[in-house]
């Protein structure tokens, strides 16, 4: 049995390396999903375009442009001198903020009164309008409490608020993307190869071949998925390794920890590719069922929307989905160092429903088979 | 005959899906070390009943046994016992001629100290001794069958099961083919064999011929052309041989068939006596000339079409 489980695993592994576009699949999938998530999608919002409309045209009013640059969340690009053409530099979205200080804002400063700035933010993307008002809040306020100590500390608020960002005190969004890496390409990978190779088969008639030799169902699924198992442990170690060296994100967590978590997540993606292959007969049907899982399973991960923010109904389904709770435990051991005590709820789900996708594949499986 | 003789027996052997009958109550014996020849045309039940007797699909109802091994309870054991190789020759082509065999040769579970000399073995029938570092897809037709043909004998099966083998191989490639299946039959293989090439069916020792999912005709290629041709074929060399036949259709004979065979015709006919000076008067008097007329030996092909008109 062992025998004939290792002949079909060095078979694939020969069949993998010769053909180019599987080869492409297992290296360079990684490598764009890592530069895609690791730079170019990040959240983080920096140099947001500024236009001033000056009025007062003061030390004063220069002295909080000023900060507002240095922020380095702000760049001026637009000095404004109408209203008419700040309305039209956000109609145009040339800035994305305009900020506008009136006459006697300098006056009103110097005498003690309180002086009032205009910020007019373009809303059509919200996340960046709400961070950037944040950031505009805070810089004016931190000017006024500067300019009038004695004021502010009348003004003082009985609760004062420090917040403190755990795990990613820096809020960098790479920290949050690249760890899940791992659980998009292992699926992704795993989805494509394993459905692929053995509709392929199917496809050229070396199935009916096999089905006459005394292999037996199981074995062949177990030479079928184990080379796409080892390649899954592979591009996870290779995420990891360049999360660590080039993106300087921290592992706080076992490693050990995130090998067998993995290891428990293979099951479900490899059962899924196995269900595929059971239901596509060429391999540009395994291809489209493959995106057809796998960009739903992403949707709903919570990676980009919140589960919580979803209606009822597609909650449900986000529990039956092995991406959502792989994305839990990779996050939980390179952020926040979780161990098993934390985690194991995620792991016995993601056990829960490996096991129950690869009986019900391995079934469809033998069915398809026979 | 003792059952010790037999490598193949089925009884009552039927084959439902849904409404379709594939095959019919169908009972055979084929016995070690025989070329059994199963003919019939494509969707008779050819490949429904291989299928049955490899353990691949399970009979509806009926029994029987292959190499003594039940074929609804023992069909793990029978894939142990079995060569087979279709039409397909699914090989992988993306491996090369020796990791073909390899991997093949692990599946079947060759002993360690037989593999080298299997590989060996299947290198010299194949004739690819200075090719096994050759990708497979690129090998020709007629080496990718006989290779096809050696990964399916790896562990030197006692029945060997070929669903035609040579569709799509060159002539020279397809005597050459049965040349090693001749040598494997007089080392006590059994063979048993689908095709729908007719002088292939000469080479069998015994034949069967399935029609509509039933076995209309069974015995070697003499029996047959002695049992079921009860009427006489006649060559007609003639100068126009397809005008001839229209000639020969018009008149509208009783009990004559014609049908264009090379450059001559073959006309089936009940009684030769009358027939031969009646053709003659016929094609002489639509002035075609007549080079010769003789009474033939009949062909295995024409018995299957009386067989196949006949029933």
């Amino acid at each position: 049995m062992l025998s004939r489980i290792r002949h079909v695993v060095i078979k694939e592994f020969i069949q993998l390396f010769r053909d180019r576009r599987m080869k492409a699949i297992v290296f360079v999938i990684p490598v764009i999903q890592l530069m895609v998530f690791g730079y170019a999608v990040t959240t983080d919002v920096t140099d947001i375009s500024l236009a001033v409309f000056d009025l007062d045209k003061s030390a004063e009013s220069r002295e909080l442009f000023r900060r507002m640059e240095s922020s380095g969340y702000f760049t001026v690009r637009y000095f404004a001198g109408s209203p008419e053409e700040t309305q039209d530099l956000l109609d145009r979205g040339l800035v994305t903020v305009a900020l506008q200080v009136n006459r006697g804002f300098s006056e009103a400063i110097r005498k003690g009164r309180p002086a009032e700035v205009q910020v007019l933010l373009d809303g059509t993307d919200s996340n960046t309008a709400q961070v950037a008002m944040d950031y505009a809040g805070r810089i004016i306020r931190k000017y006024g409490r500067d300019l009038a100590p004695q004021a502010a500390e009348q003004g003082q608020p009985r609760v004062a608020l420090a917040t403190r960002a755990w795990y990613n005190p820096e809020l960098l969004s790479r920290n949050y993307n690249v760890p899940g890496v791992i659980a998009f390409v292992i699926m992704l990978t795993c989805l494509l190869l394993t459905s692929m190779a053995i509709v392929r088969e199917r496809e050229i008639g070396t199935m009916e071949q096999l089905m006459v030799t005394p292999i037996r169902p199981l074995e062949l699924m177990l030479g079928k998925t184990i080379p796409f198992a080892l390649i899954g442990f592979f591009d996870m170690i290779m995420i990891t390794a360049a999360a660590i060296l080039k993106f300087d994100i921290p592992i706080r967590g076992s490693f050990p920890l995130l090998c067998a978590a993995t290891a428990i997540y293979l099951l479900s993606v490899l059962g899924m590719g196995l269900f595929i292959s059971t239901v596509s007969r060429t391999q540009q049907q395994a291809l489209m069922a493959t995106f057809l899982l796998y960009i739903p399973a992403v949707l709903l991960s919570g990676f980009m929307f919140p589960i919580n923010n979803m209606p009822h109904v597609i909650q449900y389904f986000t529990y039956l989905n092995p991406l959502r709770y792989f994305l839990v435990i990779v996050r939980g051991i390179f952020l926040k160092g979780n161990g098993v005590d934390i985690l194991w709820p995620q792991m016995a789900a993601l056990l829960l429903i490996g096991l129950g996708v690869m009986a019900v594949s391995s079934l469809r499986f033998r069915k398809r088979l026979g | 005959m003792s059952s010790g003789d037999i490598a193949v027996a089925v009884r009552g052997l039927r084959r439902t899906f849904g409404d379709f009958v594939a095959v019919d109550s169908i009972s055979l014996e084929v016995k070690k070390g025989e070329v059994f020849g199963f003919l019939g045309p494509n969707g008779a039940g050819k490949s429904t009943t291989i299928k049955m007797l490899c353990g691949l699909l399970l009979p509806t109802s009926g029994e029987g046994t292959v190499g003594g091994k039940d074929i609804v309870r023992e069909t793990e054991e029978i894939k142990k016992n079995i060569g087979y190789m279709s039409q397909r020759f699914s090989l992988y082509e993306d491996l090369t001629v020796g990791q073909n065999i390899d991997f093949f040769s692990g599946i079947y579970g060759v002993a360690k100290g037989r593999k080298n000399e299997r590989k060996e073995w299947v290198l010299e029938m194949a004739g690819l001794q200075d090719r096994r570092s050759a990708l497979t897809g690129t090998l020709p037709g007629g080496y990718k069958q006989r290779l096809a043909l050696g990964c399916a004998i790896l562990h030197e099966p006692p029945v060997l099961f070929l669903d035609e083998p040579t569709s799509g191989v060159d002539p020279i490639s397809r005597r050459n083919f049965w040349d090693r299946i001749y040598d494997m039959s007089h080392a006590g293989t059994t063979v048993f064999v689908t095709t729908h090439y007719m002088d292939e069916a000469e080479y069998c020792d015994r034949l069967a011929l399935i029609y509509r999912g039933q076995i209309i005709a069974g015995g070697s290629s003499a029996d047959l052309k002695e049992r079921y041709m009860k009427r006489q074929v006649l060559e007609i060399d003639a100068e126009e041989p397809v005008e001839a036949l229209e000639v020969i259709s018009r008149a509208g004979l009783d009990g004559v068939d014609a049908a264009v065979f090379g450059s001559s015709l073959h006309v089936v006919v009940a009684d030769e006596k009358v027939a031969v000076p009646e053709l003659t008067r016929i094609l002489d008097a639509a002035g075609i000339g007549v080079r010769k007329i003789e009474t033939i030996l009949p062909s295995l092909e024409d018995v299957f079409v009386t067989l196949i008109e006949t029933s």
